[in-house]
């Protein structure tokens, strides 16, 4: 898998599609995430936001989706992010990851998901077992 | 207003267990676009060599929202809930996890410190998930408190 991934390699982009209220019911519901705050527009509009924004955990979601549509979910041995900006209603992440490292036994993978408006919503890492 | 951090490293969450379950992981992969059938399908997770549906790597982070003290903590903490932003999440997996499976979650604040000054207070919580005598995962989750008087 190193001769696979050499250092500067991208994988595939995930683009999930732009984020609804429809959406962010489903995964308020399946995450039991009960914060008003992606939900409610009144109780958003209370706490200084113009509309309710996407949980940051739907986001992370996504990067995993990423790496576990190119890795065997049991090769991945760590993910970390950042939460970075809010992902505003009906906003389009696209997810990237890029081989920043190997050793041989893992690889390093560098991780961000950007707005179409340049925003960078989360930068990260993940490292993954090699075979 | 800050949180006592003496006190809230000191503080004990309640123990908690929780059977993961099919629908609950379902649903998950639904919500969250997934359409690899590994995920979604037991057949097909089994085809896979999985015993059950695998659960996905953010998904224990939902297991931390449905124990007891999940919101709980940060209430007897004095945490202002409108002030609270998720700065940092991070998971190392140790072993594969599936539906079915039994996990026992061990939580515990790990780090209170300031930033800028103070004007920002930072909350670090550890959860080890582990299944009976083994470690499947840990989640640690910075929390961030904004607006502090400062």
């Amino acid at each position: 898998m190193s001769t696979r991934w050499p250092p500067g390699d991208a994988l595939p982009p995930l683009e999930p599609g732009p984020i609804g209220r429809g959406t962010l019911a489903a995964f308020a519901r399946a995450s039991g995430d009960p914060n008003p705050i992606h939900l409610d527009p009144a109780f958003a509009r209370r706490s200084g936001h113009p509309d309710v924004f996407a949980h940051g955990m739907l986001s992370m979601a996504y990067v995993a989706r990423m790496i576990t549509d190119i890795v065997d979910q049991a090769d991945l041995r760590s993910l970390r992010v950042r939460f970075r900006a809010v992902t505003p209603l009906g906003a389009s992440p696209r997810c990237t990851a890029t081989v920043a490292s190997t050793d041989g036994a893992t690889a390093q993978l560098d991780l961000a998901v950007a707005l179409p408006d340049g925003t960078v919503t989360i930068t990260g890492s993940a490292v993954v077992a090699l075979d | 207003m800050t949180v006592d951090a003496q006190r809230a490293r000191a503080y004990r969450f309640r123990p908690h267990v929780v059977e993961v379950e099919r629908a609950q992981l379902v649903d998950f992969a639904d919500a969250t676009g997934q359409t690899d059938p590994v995920y979604l399908d037991v057949d097909a997770a089994r085809a896979a060599g999985h015993p059950d549906l695998p659960v996905p790597p953010t998904f224990f982070y939902c297991l931390e929202l449905g124990a007891p003290d999940a919101l709980s903590h940060l209430s007897d903490l004095g945490v202002d809930l409108a002030r609270l932003v998720h700065g940092e999440q991070a998971f190392r997996f140790h072993a594969p996890a599936h539906a079915g499976d039994r996990l026992a979650l061990h939580t515990r604040i790990a780090d209170v410190y300031e930033k800028a000054g103070g004007r920002l207070q930072l909350l670090v919580r550890e959860t080890s998930f582990m299944r009976e005598e083994a470690l499947v995962a840990q989640s640690t989750t910075t929390l961030v408190l904004t607006g502090a008087d400062a």
